[in-house]
């Protein structure tokens, strides 16, 4: 292996967080989960001015915590079930957001339903469409399926702009909001009475902090289910099929059915957070769910380090929080951004925290990723192999 | 509405044709460089609109806003796809050399290479917002405005197919793609170098073996395919007049469509796929409004995927015979 110092610096990196995963793999339950606990207690006091005022010094960084960093995030674990646990190319993940968000719309407007209600409709919803994409879409392989799913994200959005019935292009206006707790009637007592004047998580117009809480605990949920999933015999599966689809099947694994649960449960996840946005957005129109959010969430997952649910977060992170962070640099944000992703993919293709699999894979040189891996590597690399023979 | 169809079918045939053509000229570029890589090239989008720009920039800078006649007409639309050809092949090339090889000579995912082709397709599209188009165009703060070409060529009747005119705009743009096509398919399949695109695409370890400069042979992939693109995105121009930044997007998506519609990898499947798609998409317009177009081609894209996976030729460039 050639070790130049840059090679041997990502080595060196690679290795730290080798001995950190281990040491972390060997402390006790306990002490874990106040470190997930401590996680969590950052999280909520995340959206503090004294933070915000580093973090974004330009915008209201309570607003951003909740759109775009933390919508990223809760879309970014959607999208990594699909394309980094499974290993299924998704290019329309934001069809799914869109769906859960017009749900969310068209309901509360119509209908007027209570948030909750609409939130577990939206979730079938959503796992609905994914079955129904999937079912006809994932026999297909690889880049097939990727212009596939990118041609439903479209389908998607075109048909939204052309139906009159739910807005045409105006979108949908008007979206109320999820009940704030003084609202509540339990057992017939109103709880606004027992508080005696607070409005503890008021759900209005102005503060998004409320919102930013119940993102928070949406994401903990989320993050939950796949942990556990991962750990299950569906995640087992779902790497066997990621890794070689073929020899999954001869194994025994029911391999379309269990893609079609990765595609459901991404499905899911990014319907729940589509509702949860639309609640607060008070107004949706198609545009809301350009490509370019699919595109932006995928970056995410690989830039983090597809599959590893820390990195996938981080990815996130970072996608949305550096256009947000340099809007002192004004229009030259996503010109910057899009120069930053290339320089990413070429000094760190495995992505900022890849997942040790990953890594190794890369070093073999079979590409990595499975059915997305280039059966054929790279033709330089052929040429090196050939030459040095 | 079966009225309608009869009326409009002429018309949605031509502009179908012209547009199918476009798609294919474009589609080659995706389908090339999927057949030697095995790389869905997405910033090719970015080239067809890098294209256009560059055709748009001999008008520009003769100062021409008035319709020509003649050998200057014939002059300038030369001049307008040679520009655009060495805009676009430029780029391609420029991309292959930043944004694809790194990755390559690293074994890194295909999936890398898609965000990173992702991240080009931003940065060039707002290079051309921010700078380019305010800049050497000279339209300060109107970069994502879309900019309209004064008209070159009078768009004269030139036949006219049961009572439905044909005009010379549109059949440049037919009879300049099939042109193009005809010489590239003599390119890859006569020539020295398109049979090491062939054998590359077919086996690269083989064809490594038997002198092949792996690297030039993708590197004039990359160019061929780029040209391709600049010639769409000029007839583009010269036919409809008008561009913006963001123009590469729609086309750049109908293009790869065309390519797996037609067979991915397979040169001959990206004229017949641009073709098919062009007149569909008209035909189903009629029926549906052409607000629908786009779903409707693709709706067909996902048929065809689901009974015909291979395309409808099916086959690929590495099979394709001398």
């Amino acid at each position: 292996m050639n070790q130049n110092p840059l090679a041997r610096f990502r080595t060196g990196l690679g290795n730290f967080g080798d001995v950190m995963h281990d040491r972390w793999l060997s402390t006790p339950g306990w002490q874990r989960w106040i470190v997930y606990l401590l996680l969590i207690v950052v999280a909520l006091l995340l959206p503090s001015d004294s933070i915000g005022s580093f973090m974004s010094p330009d915008t209201d960084w309570a607003s951003i915590l909740f759109f775009p960093i933390g919508t990223y995030v809760v879309l970014a674990i959607g999208l990594n079930v699909v394309v980094g646990q499974a290993g299924l190319l998704d290019l329309g993940f934001v069809a799914f957001y869109a769906v859960g968000g017009y749900a969310m719309a068209l309901i509360g407007t119509r209908l007027g339903w209570n948030f909750w209600v609409i939130m577990l409709v939206g979730i079938t919803l959503c796992a609905l469409s994914g079955i129904t994409l999937g079912a006809p879409t994932l026999r297909l392989r690889g880049d097939y399926l990727a212009i596939v799913t990118l041609g439903f994200g479209e389908i998607i959005r075109i048909t939204a702009r052309n139906t009159d019935e739910i807005g045409g292009p105006n979108g949908i206006r008007g979206i109320p909001h999820p009940p704030s707790i003084n609202d509540l009637h339990i057992f017939g007592v109103d709880v606004s009475n027992l508080l005696g004047g607070i409005e503890p998580l008021k759900y209005g117009v102005l503060d998004p902090k409320p919102y930013y809480y119940l993102l928070v605990g949406l994401a903990v949920i989320v993050i939950i289910l796949v942990k556990r999933w991962e750990k299950s015999r569906v995640g087992r599966a779902w790497a066997a099929i990621r890794e070689d689809e073929d020899a999954a099947e001869v194994m025994g694994v029911p391999t379309f059915r269990f893609k079609m649960l990765a595609f459901a449960i991404g499905a899911s996840i990014g319907g729940s957070m589509g509702v949860l946005w639309a609640a607060k957005s008070i107004s949706i129109n198609p545009n809301d769910f350009q490509f370019l959010l699919s595109a932006t969430i995928l970056a995410a997952v690989v830039m983090g380090g597809a599959g590893n649910l820390p990195g996938v977060m981080l990815g996130a992170f970072v996608v949305a929080w550096l256009p947000e962070r340099f809007r002192g640099l004004e229009e030259y944000r996503m010109l910057i951004f899009g120069a930053v992703l290339v320089a990413l993919m070429i000094f760190r293709p495995e992505g900022l925290l890849p997942s040790r699999q990953r890594r190794a894979e890369l070093k073999e040189g079979s590409g990595g990723m499975g059915t997305l891996g280039a059966e054929v590597p790279g033709p330089e690399a052929h040429g090196e192999e050939v030459a040095s023979k | 509405m079966l009225n309608d169809f009869v009326n409009q079918f002429w018309p949605a045939t031509i502009d179908g044709l012209a547009f199918g053509s476009i798609y294919a000229l474009i589609a080659l570029g995706y389908t090339m460089v999927y057949g030697v890589l095995r790389l869905i090239n997405f910033a090719h989008s970015e080239v067809f609109m890098i294209g256009t720009f560059g055709a748009m920039f001999v008008p520009f800078v003769l100062g021409i806003s008035s319709p020509l006649t003649g050998i200057a007409l014939v002059g300038i639309i030369v001049a307008m796809i040679l520009a655009g050809m060495v805009a676009s092949a430029g780029t391609a090339m420029a991309l292959e050399r930043i944004a694809y090889r790194p990755l390559r000579s690293r074994g890194a995912s295909r999936l890398a290479a898609l965000i990173s082709a992702i991240g080009a397709s931003i940065f060039l599209q707002e290079l051309f917002a921010l700078l380019i188009i305010p800049k050497v165009f000279n339209r300060p703060q109107q970069g994502r405005i879309p900019m309209a070409l004064p008209r070159l060529m009078e768009r004269t009747e030139l036949f006219s197919i049961f009572g439905h005119s044909v005009r010379v705009d549109q059949v440049l743009v037919i009879v300049a793609a099939i042109g193009m096509m005809v010489a590239l398919d003599a390119l890859v399949n006569r020539t020295k170098v398109g049979r090491g695109i062939r054998a590359t695409a077919q086996n690269p370890e083989a064809a490594v073996l038997m002198g092949v400069d792996i690297n030039k042979i993708v590197r004039m992939t990359f160019l061929i395919g780029g040209g391709m693109a600049g010639v769409a995105g000029a007839l583009y121009l010269i036919s409809y007049e008008n561009t913006n930044y963001f123009i590469g997007f729609l086309f750049g998506i109908k293009a790869f469509t065309a390519a797996v519609l037609g067979g991915i990898g397979n040169l001959r499947g990206a004229l017949v796929g641009g073709i098919t798609l062009g007149l569909v998409e008209n035909y189903g317009a009629i029926f549906f409004g052409s607000d629908w177009k786009h779903v409707i081609s693709f709706s067909i894209l996902v048929l065809v995927l689901m009974f015909r996976p291979t395309g409808i030729l099916g086959e690929s460039l590495q099979q394709a015979r001398a």
